[in-house]
């Protein structure tokens, strides 16, 4: 299902978070937001779960208006994983994930046969399903996110919206995780603060800058020195080998001493 | 009362599966048991049998063949007080799961939205300024201010931005409006007898229970638990915060709403008929947690069988245990409950 932003701005206390901001993200492709932080990545992806109202502009789901569909239609099409969720309760893993099955049930029935038989999924292709009966509390940051990537993919979306879901991960859960996101039959776009994993992972991506499109394209043609000196103030070097492109930060004594921030 | 141990995760599973039917079965024989049983402590000389005999005569008509005094205690003392105990335990307990889930608290309880301290506003001047004697005036006005000071904590929770933690916010500032409101009627007005009787009312008792009560509670707590049982995937949902809910397509302000109103008035009727009965909102749903896990479709059936069990055997304490003086129940459930919550603390503790 594609997804569609246009012209869409919010502000908060006056300050303006996303400011006229259009993008498509074509079915089935994946998407990365990139941007320092600030740049409005998570309110963007606030708006386009329908969790936040536009000021201005309007995103589509599919042929429908977001504002318009009752908050049940979006969550059976539409999944978001935050970041750094927490809970003063001390649900089951299973319990977590099953909860991606309620926009999918009748408010007052108890699990069905392919609630389980979702979570059970879920589980497998999240590599949690050794941790179903642990409680969450007691998991690491890494098997968290997989939990909550988990209940995620347990509501069967059209189209997953993810923010910086590498945080506090290794770099092989990393890996293993974007290779999960990326093989999920959804439309994705996600928040990403590492340059290098966007060129491996996305399709597209969108570079904001104070709450604007900086830029956007696949990722080969966007990320280049120029953008990363003038959007992260650092200055860096794109270099090609076999194994495709990979952005190397400078130290700031290989050049000029950039201005800090 | 409390959880047996935690057991291995798939124990608890299984307890959790099967057994929390088998549980609610044997919870519920247990009450009717405590019930019955509840009612022959005390002055007087009954058995269990003398109370079924009473109540199968008023039930299906005829004689009980107990003395008219002995009559009287069973249907007209104990068994509607003891009734009462078990609807405002249920529903104490109950609105403590709602609100500790909702607000996102473990500390929540029944009397967070400044409910309690609005309904001893209400009373205190009914019964010290003289606005309307006796018992009915006293319960009328508790829940005139009941109902006024949830109305203000909404108000205030809307103005300053609408969120959980504004709401708990509203509800401690209103608490401490009302309590500072109560205390100045009392010291302002109050000679020395309807200062010790607001004082007792304001720890909690049971002792005036009537069958109007008893049925005003009943249907509204019934009301309430059904109401929020159709909602229990919708409290699920709040386990990681209201946007969390939003994403799993729950209508949070309207869910929110319609929750919060539902406890608001189950709590203001139970302050209303016997004070504000402290600690069973704040510890017993814990306590169902430890046994049952956060699942709301379990767990509040379950913290209303707890709370209600847990009641009746209190009440039962603190009207015997320093007999011919009676306890308010309140100091009896803090004494009780206290001692508790350490255990529940200790337990989650360790665990975390």
């Amino acid at each position: 299902m594609s997804l569609t932003a246009q012209g869409v701005s919010w502000s908060i206390d006056g300050h303006r978070v996303v400011d006229g901001v259009g993008l498509e993200v074509a079915p089935g492709t994946t998407m990365g937001l990139l941007g320092p932080n600030g740049s409005g990545k998570s309110s963007l992806l606030r708006l386009l779960a329908g969790l936040r109202a536009p000021a201005e502009g309007s995103i589509r789901l599919g042929g429908d208006d977001l504002a318009d569909l009752p908050r049940r239609d979006i969550a059976r099409r539409l999944a978001l994983v935050e970041q750094d969720v927490n809970t003063d309760q001390d649900p089951l893993v299973r319990e977590v994930i099953d909860l991606g099955r309620i926009p999918h049930r009748r408010r007052w029935s108890g699990e069905s046969r392919s609630d389980r038989a979702a979570v059970l999924r879920a589980a497998q292709v999240t590599g949690v399903t050794e941790h179903l009966e642990r409680r969450y509390s007691t998991l690491s940051g890494g098997e968290r996110q997989r939990t909550q990537i988990a209940r995620a993919l347990a509501q069967e979306p059209t189209v997953l919206l993810l923010d910086e879901p590498t945080n506090h991960l290794d770099i092989r859960h990393q890996l293993s995780l974007l290779g999960m996101v990326r093989r999920a039959p959804a439309t994705v776009v996600m928040a990403l603060h590492d340059l290098n994993l966007a060129l491996e992972f996305c399709d597209v991506v969108v570079v904001l800058e104070s709450g604007r499109v900086a830029a956007a394209g696949p990722p080969a043609e966007v990320v280049d020195p120029a953008l990363i000196e003038e959007v992260y103030g650092v200055p860096a070097r794109v270099v090609q080998d076999e194994d495709g492109l990979h952005v190397r930060f400078l130290a700031a004594g290989e050049q000029s001493p950039s201005p800090a921030g | 009362m409390l959880a047996p141990a935690q057991g291995s995760p798939r124990l608890r599973l299984r307890l959790r599966m099967s057994g929390a039917v088998g549980l609610w079965l044997v919870a519920g024989l247990v009450l009717v048991a405590s019930v019955a049983v509840a009612i022959t402590i005390g002055p007087s000389e009954l058995t269990t049998t003398d109370v079924g005999r009473v109540v199968w005569a008023k039930l299906a008509g005829g004689e009980s063949g107990l003395s008219r005094i002995q009559d009287g205690i069973v249907w007209d003392l104990r068994l509607p007080r003891t009734l009462l105990a078990a609807l405002c335990g249920a529903g104490l307990a109950v609105c403590g799961v709602i609100l500790q889930s909702l607000l996102r608290n473990p500390l929540a309880d029944p009397f967070v939205l400044g409910v309690s301290s609005g309904a001893s506003t209400g009373a205190v001047s009914i019964v010290v300024l003289g606005a309307g004697a006796g018992s009915i005036g006293l319960t009328g006005g508790a829940f005139i201010g009941a109902v006024g000071a949830f109305a203000l904590v909404l108000l205030l929770a809307h103005v300053a931005g609408g969120t959980t933690d504004r709401v708990v916010l509203a509800g401690i500032a209103a608490t401490q409006l009302f309590s500072a409101l109560t205390s100045f009627i009392v010291f302002s007005s109050a000679d020395a007898e309807q200062t010790r009787g607001v004082l007792f009312w304001l720890l909690g008792s049971l002792a005036s229970a009537s069958w109007l009560d008893v049925a005003v509670c009943g249907v509204l707590v019934g009301a309430g638990l059904v109401i929020c049982l159709l909602n229990a995937s919708v409290l699920d949902a709040f386990t990681f915060g209201q946007d969390a809910a939003a994403s799993l397509g729950v209508a949070v302000t309207r869910a929110r709403v319609l929750l919060l109103v539902v406890t608001a008035l189950i709590t203001a009727v139970i302050v209303s008929t016997s004070g504000a009965i402290g600690f069973v909102g704040l510890v017993l749903p814990h306590a169902a947690r430890a046994l049952v896990g956060v699942r709301h479709r379990l767990l509040l059936p379950t913290a209303a069988l707890l709370g209600a069990l847990f009641l009746v055997w209190v009440d039962t304490a603190a009207r015997t245990v320093i007999d011919p003086q009676e306890m308010p129940v309140g100091v009896a459930t803090a004494l009780v409950g206290v001692p508790a919550f350490m255990v529940i603390l200790m337990r989650k503790g360790r665990r975390a």
